[in-house]
């Protein structure tokens, strides 16, 4: 492995992350520092900071490297082309943009009323996990649906990214990650 | 530096996640304003640590 520079704090985000998980285990609540990871990246990107989160600050992507380097979990194999093609990119982007929006509406309608709060977990896009002991202490349903829906898609993205480690190089999720692919586009944008 | 490689990134495929400046062992690589990786060639000793561990593949070392 490559000689790392100096280390800096923000080299320590990963057991940020990894706390985050570990949290979502225990209290579904704390599912919402989530969207600190949707929010920063984004606003990053729009005022000038480039693709400093993804850089610099995503725990998620350090815990891949952590798993595949220190941990040395990794074939080291370079993922294959059409991962990183437009078409994969921008594809996985609306796929999970459909998601995140199904998750918004779920939300929406816990707090209409017209749904009741499901106790669960979305994983793969495709399984309901029970995961109702999680929510110790009862709040507004809405915000439980909420937690309950971002984490879902925080815990998908770390087992496919996981996989994705093992199978190929550490964060081979960045290439196609919809945040990083959202970023990037704002960037170019910007500097046409 | 007379390094007979060096490392060459192909930037309209580059996801611009910042591995590669991250292990650059002489901090010749940057990422152009969030867009993609950049190396500085008088900098690159071309070693090839960038290479190994671009998750996109898109750095390559190459003859000088």
């Amino acid at each position: 492995m490559a000689k790392p520079t100096k280390k800096h704090w923000s080299d320590y985000l990963w057991i940020v992350s990894a706390t985050y998980f570990t949290l979502g285990f225990f209290n579904i609540v704390f599912a919402w520092l989530g969207v600190i990871c949707f929010l920063i990246p984004l606003l990053m990107a729009i005022f000038g900071g480039g693709k400093g989160y993804c850089n610099n600050y995503c725990g998620r992507g350090q815990l891949f490297l952590q798993i595949g380097n220190t941990l040395k979990w990794s074939r080291k194999k370079v993922a294959p082309r059409w991962l990183s093609s437009k078409w994969f990119r921008n594809g996985f982007l609306v796929f999970f943009m459909f998601f995140f929006i199904q998750m918004i509406i779920l939300t929406v309608s816990v707090a209409k009323g017209v749904n009741s709060l499901h106790e669960t977990i979305h994983l793969l896009w495709t399984f309901d996990v029970p995961w109702h002991w999680a929510y110790p202490t009862a709040v507004e349903p809405w915000v439980a649906q909420f937690a309950f829906g971002l984490y879902g898609i925080m815990l998908t993205s770390l087992i496919v990214g996981v996989i994705l480690t093992v199978v190929y190089r550490p964060r081979t999720w960045c290439v196609f990650c919809p945040m990083g692919n959202m970023t990037q586009m704002i960037c170019k944008l910007k500097n046409k | 530096m007379a390094s007979k490689f060096k490392a060459v990134s192909e930037k309209d495929r580059c996801v611009a996640c910042g591995v590669c400046v991250k292990v650059c062992p002489k901090g010749a690589i940057s990422i152009y304003k969030g867009c993609y990786s950049v190396v500085d060639e008088d900098i690159c000793i071309g070693c090839g640590i960038c290479e190994r561990n671009c998750p996109v593949g898109v750095i390559h070392k190459i003859p000088r």
